[in-house]
């Protein structure tokens, strides 16, 4: 079978690529287009470490097909940052320390992202469940949590 | 040092290779390509023991795209009738048949060939290609299984007790007399635990990408512990020499331990040797699971005699670890920990190093000694509930301190196991009601921490900026603390300062990260040369003021003359020494290389509390406090990450974390789904209270931190299951299904 040819948006930015049709959007990520910050803990969907947003909705890039990015919208770790403005979570988790070796989080920081999107104010029970698909095994999770939960504190207080 | 107006020690600094991390530029280990990369692909033995007849790889060779091949034809044989030849405590002679088999598979996903081809693709299909004619033998997996009299035996040549064993060796330490020690007790518990394998869970793959040159000058990007191990192990294994190997460390997802030995650098060296074109290999999760890692099963049996009043007078514990394929389970951690925190007359503590038929152990936080503590610990809370005796009390009235003798040797200097133990008591969380089904659990731990080789180099730049590269893969913060010391000592701002990890070929040997040795370690060397660039830089300024260099001092970045005697001079800031360093003798910087000493052990004690669904049988940690002696906790808040990253692996361990096998002999749940870590919503606030008792042997009080959070979890946890339930279980893990089972059982007394 011939490669496809796809045709779809990363980080707000048109792109083009070819790909197997077997190929998973982390293989397309990582490979044709050279955005290795989402990580393959385990292509089974179990680790998080490939979270990125499909048209706003948090996926695991490696249960995606490639493909299945035509005509849609791709949000990653790459995208999250303004130029040199870090997203309020990303600066947050860096004054927490919530990482430790930080394969974990480009997912972390992507899946937390949507978390806030949907609910500016969680509960840290509705951190830990949403976050419960994205496995560290470092930090036991502690400063993750707070940093997450401070950092949608400060936003609503900026939205204010 | 002075510890208390420190500017930048104890400060809770942005660390060094943060932003890199959190906008997903930081580069891993299958973060790289070459051009002209081609993949590589292990074949792995689908038995658990079985004699290898025969390989033909002819028909892997023929497919197109497949560019090389190799056996273990091409790995360089560590013979066994040569004895051992040992790289830090790895023998290279199981080290060369883990990485490839040679007569015999030992477990399954053990290597027996592995290919490079254009894809990944091309790979996976040429392994299959490979003929292995293999003799199915009868196989062992678990320790009870591996002594029986007539267990399949991995190693033939071995003897145990003069007769062909699995048992690959045995170690003890002893302090006075057991026999006599039990005799004076007036209360003797003794039981018997079992703990699970578990894997060290990292979340990074192992991962290599390796080019070898026509004339031998070979590249190594991977992550592990060590790029110094790595490189030293690839030689070995190779036969190429050291200084053509230059190691580079990328950024590494995590190793617990579990990436302290090599598994794909020598195999993608040959086979990008072989191709003449660079070779990447990652491994996928089944692969970790399979063929990496874990830490030991074990089987333990404690027994400790008491006085009335509490004082422990005996201690006999045999810890059975099992070591996987190879000889080298931590025995030394077991044996040598588990009975450290206390000062115990008569002791005996054995250990034996089982060998099975699974993968090879690798080494995990604090190797053995949770192993030990579970059992020590468990046993500790049934004597103090036999004595109506608070828990944290009996271990205070028996506990090590300054001049006690441990019976793996050393005389404890000043510790602060005894101020863990008050801070323990004084915690509010000691005295916080519980509801019903809750329990509350303590336990305490110890691990020995280590020194060892490591080098660093400070530069200074014609900006006046630091640049300090160090030996060590960075896995928990060391840049951050680097950066906090070596902004105190040259009294800058520590964002002047940047923290490298140099590759082998740019920085002096350093050994592995590991044995929470890397922060006494390093800064040690960089206080080192700190400390001569600052005495440069003092003769810079005598010179340019015409003075002596003793009566220059360095203070907040400048130099000053030492009194107004001296002589009135503007200070010299490092920038303006920089910029006049070109015409006041040349570059500022300073290289130190040691073998650092006076690494002393270190001690933690947990309170935990739990609540059981009597329903699910699932016990649920909703309260946990680590308090521990870290000497100086020089970023506190990674600190803090050490513990709460070393309770959560302990709470995954105690309740749910273990190997499912078939009937087959394989590992059934090679996966994060069904090899079950703690995952954010099993989990509370991971509290911790940081007890600092500067290590007097260390020039900013550094005692490692990292392997001590682990080492008491499981017996805390189990402790708080009996406390919740009345019910104690001595085996783990603690999993609902277990649980259930102890929960539906007729109710029984106890036995005494």
């Amino acid at each position: 079978m011939p490669k496809l040819h796809v045709t779809t948006s990363v980080n707000g930015e048109p792109v083009e690529f070819l790909c197997e049709p077997f190929e998973t959007m982390l293989d397309a990520l990582r490979g044709q287009l050279g955005l290795t910050g989402s990580k393959e803990g385990c292509a089974s969907g179990d680790c998080g470490a490939c979270s990125i947003t499909l048209d706003g909705r948090l996926v695991c890039s490696c249960l995606m097909l490639a493909a299945e990015a035509e005509g849609h919208e791709i949000r990653t770790i790459e995208g999250m940052a303004k130029g040199e403005t870090l997203h309020p979570l990303q600066q947050k988790f860096l004054e927490h320390a919530a990482l430790q070796c930080g394969i974990c989080t480009s997912g972390m920081l992507v899946a937390s992202e949507a978390l806030l999107a949907k609910n500016s104010n969680p509960t840290e029970e509705e951190v830990r469940f949403w976050l419960a698909g994205n496995l560290c095994r470092c930090t036991g999770y502690d400063k993750i949590v707070r940093a997450v939960m401070e950092t949608a504190a400060e936003m609503r207080e900026t939205a204010r | 040092m002075n510890v208390v107006n420190n500017k930048w020690i104890g400060q809770r600094t942005i660390r060094p290779d943060g932003v890199d991390k959190v906008t997903g530029r930081a580069a891993f280990a299958a973060d790289t390509t070459m051009p002209g990369m081609i993949w590589g692909k292990v074949l792995r033995s689908p038995h658990p023991h079985a004699r290898i007849k025969s390989i033909n790889t002819a028909k892997a060779e023929a497919l197109p795209g497949v560019k090389a091949v190799v056996t273990s034809r091409d790995i360089v044989d560590f013979t066994i009738e040569k004895g051992a030849v040992m790289l830090g405590i790895q023998d290279m002679r199981w080290m060369c048949r883990n990485v490839m088999a040679r007569d015999k598979a030992l477990f399954p996903g053990h290597p027996v060939a592995a290919v490079a081809a254009t894809t990944e693709a091309i790979a996976a299909e040429a392994c299959k290609l490979i003929e292995v004619d293999y003799e199915v033998l009868p196989w062992a997996i678990e320790i009870d299984d591996a002594l029986k009299a007539d267990a399949p035996i991995l190693h033939e040549f071995n003897k145990f007790d003069g007769k062909p064993s699995n048992i690959m060796g045995r170690i003890e330490s002893k302090k006075g007399d057991i026999a006599q020690g039990f005799k004076d007790a007036e209360i003797v518990i003794e039981r018997s635990f079992t703990t699970r394998p578990v894997h060290q869970g990292y979340i990074e793959p192992h991962a290599c990408l390796i080019s070898v040159a026509a004339d031998g000058k070979t590249t190594i990007w991977s992550s592990s512990q060590g790029q110094f191990m790595v490189r030293a192990m690839t030689s070995m294994l190779t036969g190429i020499q050291q200084s053509d190997i230059r190691a580079i460390p990328a950024e590494i997802g995590g190793g617990f331990g579990g990436k302290t030995i090599v598994y794909l650098e020598p195999l993608a060296t040959l086979l990008a040797k072989k191709s003449g074109r660079p070779v990447k290999m990652v491994m996928t999760r089944e692969e970790v699971m399979r063929a990496t890692g874990p830490t030991s099963g074990s089987k333990s049996t404690v027994k400790i005699g008491a006085k009335k009043d509490g004082t422990i007078v005996a201690a006999h514990g045999s810890f059975y670890l099992q070591a996987g394929a190879f000889p080298g389970s931590p025995i030394r951690g077991a044996v040598g920990c588990s009975f450290a925190p206390y000062d115990i007359p008569h002791v005996l503590s054995e250990g034996f190093d089982v060998c099975s038929n699974r993968s090879k152990v690798a080494a995990y936080r604090a190797p053995g000694a949770p192993i030990g503590a579970y059992a020590v610990e468990c046993v500790l809370d049934e004597l103090a509930e036999a004595l109506k005796m608070d828990p944290l009390a009996l271990r205070l009235k028996n506990a090590a301190k300054e001049g006690t003798k441990a019976a793996h040797g050393p005389v404890f200097p000043r510790i602060g196991y005894i101020e863990t133990l008050q801070a323990a008591q004084n915690h509010p969380h000691y005295a916080a009601p519980l509801g019903k089904l809750q329990g509350r659990g303590v336990a305490s731990g110890f691990w020995f921490n280590a020194g060892g080789e490591s080098s660093a180099q400070v530069n200074i730049t014609e900006d006046g900026n630091v640049v300090v590269t160090t030996g060590h893969p960075d896995i928990g913060g060391s840049r951050a603390g680097i950066a906090n010391i070596c902004a105190e000592l040259l009294g800058i701002d520590y964002k002047r300062v940047s923290v490298i990890i140099g590759d082998t070929q740019t920085v002096g040997f350093s050994n592995l990260t590991g044995g929470s040795r890397v922060l006494f370690a390093s800064s040690m060397v960089v206080t080192q040369a700190a400390d001569k660039v600052i005495a440069t830089l003092r003769e810079r300024a005598a010179k340019i003021w015409e003075i002596d260099p003793e009566a220059v001092k360095w203070e907040n970045g400048a130099a000053h003359p030492v009194s107004p005697n001296a002589g009135q001079f503007e200070p010299l800031t490092l920038a303006d020494l920089a910029e006049k360093a070109p015409s006041q003798g040349g570059p500022i910087g300073a290289s130190v290389q040691l073998n650092t000493q006076g690494a002393e052990g270190g001690f933690g004690t947990h309170i935990c509390d739990v609540e059981v669904d009597v329903d699910l049988g699932i016990v649920r940690v909703i309260r946990y406090t680590a308090v521990q002696d870290v000497g100086r906790a020089v970023h506190p808040s990674y600190v803090e990450g050490q513990l709460q990253g070393g309770v959560a692996q302990g709470i995954g361990w105690a309740l749910n974390e273990e190997y499912i096998y078939n009937r087959d002999g394989k590992v059934d749940n090679p996966g994060f789904l069904d090899y079950r870590m703690p995952v954010c919503s099993d989990l509370p606030m991971l509290d911790c209270a940081l007890v600092e008792v500067p290590n007097p042997k260390h020039p900013q009080g550094v005692k490692g931190v990292g392997e001590v959070p682990l080492v008491p979890v499981m017996a805390a946890v189990a402790n708080a299951v009996h406390n919740a339930l009345g019910k104690r279980f001595y085996s783990l893990p603690m999993s609902p299904p277990k649980v259930s089972e102890v929960l539906d059982a007729p109710t029984q007394q106890a036995a005494e």
